[in-house]
């Protein structure tokens, strides 16, 4: 008799861990002292070592003669920033589709977002002549935006809506033929060939202060929104049905959403080329950290995703230095090999 | 108890040999097809030959040297390539696209292509050791691919679903290094790559060319014999076992037949994007699952001759064929997504 009171004691459910605010603030404050050591390292290894002081004064007292303060200024911190926005960008698009599709598997990159954005830029690249920068992100959104729509769209025809498997065929089935698009455009031109075959990889390096300065409006309001929108994925992980009960506006939401994604799909891809598996790793890893809750999921992957695209830069750098190995190169190496662990795991998180 | 004829049972037969008389109708039919856009190309270009004088070359039923070089040395290479690669393809396309039991799973899709493409690419841009080594990098690219796709989707058996995800993943690598290895290269090789990339069936050297077509020789044969366990396989493992199919061998066996149908066409004329995957879905809707691999060999052929021939004649600029069969593969496509979505098969 006891000893079957123990057995149950022992097979007792082990109860939901329990994750207490505080705990979670203090992991995000971690989390943000990690960011600023990675922006940090980001900024002072290069061709180039700096120290920190030099870093102060080029930004106190600039010296425009000194060599390592215009580095500093014109090249690594505009790359650092750009790689911040970026990468927190694509990692909250990156959890904002996962949330509402309720879609382990969804990626702006997966999903042909990037792609459609891609797509976009060089096709007006190519028909219109000189086409100015600011313009371009524009084209950018409009791809990304027409890409979310007819992916999310086919995949999500039929009973069972849009499933991870439908998804991501449907996303690789226009990202294949957009990229056949895209090569055939620029086949004709070899200058352009040129410039397109570093910007396809996905890379932070070229002209950083002008891409930043074009972009960071659009990344920083997409982010802000983002942000925001825990509370309502919240409600959609509930079920429709649910979260209409609960007064939410589900459609809202979901136009809502989908814009932001495209927002922020087109501007980090006019800025870097298309970069695939930061939206779609990092989310996992927040939520393995912090729950299913949205409130806690979208600030950590932005502080998450920065920390992975700053890292995979850095290391693209350090590793075939002086030359440089392309950010979207390394993700793609790093990130193919957890994008199929988390295909092989048995319980795909379900959302 | 003998069998009575049942006024049922003739119905069913008369339905089935009606069935039977359309298939191998609509199949004659592709294949006439196939063979009239064969002549074709060789027929169209900057000096026109009649279809008496390509065939009298081509199969060397004539004698006239004029003509012979026009045939013989400057069309017939990239017609019998355009032949042979879609008729690879469509099988091959079909094929996976049966086994995972998903219409949109393509080799272009899962990997296999993304594969090829890396090593061939490495090839052209590190060795510069000509088209031999192009085609033999393609073909180990696109084994090694499938090879990891198997055992990475491997856990306890192959499920269409495991395998096809794990396939994107892959493809996204290869993709990304792809494109690093092409940022990498000097201009003018990256040039090659990227046009080897689009894929262009007037690009294939003798040795390709004559490996595809000795593969597709040997293999579209035991292609067409082992589509009745392609069948079997379709009715779901168990079933399948039960009726006598070794499952895993034999889906191992259609699984490497294609790759290698896949592999050697890639070599041939690059990674021609859909074809694979258009293929398939149209021969289905011709002639029915049962005998679908045929027609579908057939309607590869006929979709990259005809892709060639507009890709070469009806377009302002000549073009790769990829960039055409790229252009009408995407519409289809997302028709093909919908249908097959609304009709629950997607996956």
């Amino acid at each position: 008799m006891t000893a079957t009171v123990q057995r149950l004691q022992h097979v007792e459910a082990p109860t939901p861990r329990h994750r207490s605010t505080v705990g979670l603030g203090l992991g995000a404050l971690v989390l943000l002292g990690v960011l600023a050591v990675v922006m940090f390292v980001s900024i002072t290894i290069g061709a180039r070592g700096v120290g920190l002081h030099t870093i102060w004064t080029a930004f106190t007292d600039y010296d425009p003669s000194s060599a390592e303060q215009t580095v500093i200024r014109e090249l690594r911190v505009p790359r650092t920033l750009l790689g911040l926005l970026v990468g927190a960008g694509l990692g909250l698009a990156g959890a904002l589709l996962q949330g509402v599709t309720r879609n382990p598997l969804a990626d702006p990159g997966i999903m042909g977002i990037n792609m459609g954005a891609a797509a976009g830029i060089v096709v007006a690249v190519m028909l219109f002549d000189g086409i100015s920068q600011s313009t371009s992100v524009w084209v950018g959104f409009a791809g990304a935006g027409v890409a979310t729509v007819v992916v999310y769209g086919v995949a999500s025809f039929g009973r069972e809506g849009a499933t991870p498997v439908k998804l991501a065929l449907a996303g690789a089935a226009v990202s294949a033929s957009l990229y056949s698009v895209t090569t055939g455009v620029t086949m004709s031109d070899l200058q352009a060939l040129n410039e397109l075959r570093f910007w396809q990889v996905g890379s932070l390096s070229g002209r950083y202060l002008p891409v930043l300065s074009q972009t960071w409006p659009f990344l920083v309001a997409g982010i802000a929104v983002a942000l925001l929108m825990g509370r309502s994925l919240n409600g959609l992980a509930l079920g429709d049905d649910l979260a209409v009960a609960l007064g939410q506006r589900v459609r809202l939401t979901r136009v809502v959403v989908f814009v932001t994604v495209a927002l922020l799909g087109g501007a980090a891809t006019a800025a870097c080329g298309p970069i695939v598996f930061v939206g779609l790793v990092v989310p996992h890893i927040a939520r393995a950290l912090c729950g299913p809750d949205y409130r806690w999921i979208l600030p950590y992957t932005f502080l998450l995703s920065p920390i992975i695209l700053l890292c995979a830069d850095v290391l693209g750098r350090v590793l075939v230095s002086p030359s440089e190995l392309q950010v979207g190169v390394v993700l793609g190496v790093v990130g193919a090999p957890a994008f199929i662990l988390l295909v092989r795991r048995k319980d795909l998180a379900q959302l | 108890m003998s069998i009575v004829e049942t006024p049922l049972r003739r119905a069913v037969r008369a339905q089935r040999r009606a069935h039977r008389a359309r298939t191998t109708t609509i199949t004659l039919v592709l294949v006439a097809v196939t063979f009239a856009l064969f002549v074709g190309t060789m027929m169209i270009g900057s000096y026109v030959l009649s279809p008496w004088e390509v065939i009298g070359s081509a199969f060397r039923l004539t004698d006239d040297p004029s003509v012979d070089f026009i045939v013989l040395d400057l069309r017939l290479p990239t017609a019998a390539t355009a032949l042979g690669s879609g008729l690879a393809l469509g099988v091959a396309g079909l094929v996976f696209q049966r086994l995972l039991a998903n219409p949109l799973a393509s080799p272009d899709f899962v990997g296999i292509s993304g594969g090829a493409s890396l090593f061939a690419v490495s090839a052209i841009l590190f060795t510069g050791w000509g088209a031999v080594t192009t085609s033999a990098m393609a073909l180990l690219g696109a084994l090694l691919a499938s090879i990891a796709i198997y055992l990475l989707a491997w856990r306890g058996g192959i499920t269409g679903y495991r395998f096809i995800l794990v396939g994107i993943g892959l493809s996204q690598l290869f993709t990304a290094l792809t494109g690093y290895v092409i940022a990498r290269a000097d201009l003018n090789d990256a040039r090659e790559a990227m046009t080897w990339l689009v894929g262009s069936v007037g690009s294939a050297g003798p040795f390709e060319l004559r490996t595809l077509l000795v593969a597709v020789a040997v293999l579209l044969p035991v292609a067409f014999v082992l589509s009745r366990r392609l069948g079997a396989l379709e009715l779901g493992d168990d079933a399948a076992s039960a009726l006598g199919v070794r499952v895993e061998r034999s889906r191992l066996g259609l699984l490497a037949l294609s790759v290698v149908l896949v592999a050697l066409a890639t070599a041939a004329a690059g990674p021609l994007s859909f074809v694979a995957l258009i293929a398939g879905p149209i021969a289905v809707r011709l002639v029915g699952n049962a005998a679908s691999l045929p027609a579908a060999a057939f309607v590869g052929a006929i979709i990259v001759l005809t892709a060639d021939l507009v890709a070469q004649h009806a377009l302002p600029v000549a073009l790769p064929t990829g960039v055409v069969t790229g252009a009408v593969g995407a519409p289809y496509l997302i028709w093909l997504l919908a249908t097959v979505n609304r009709e629950g098969r997607g996956g």
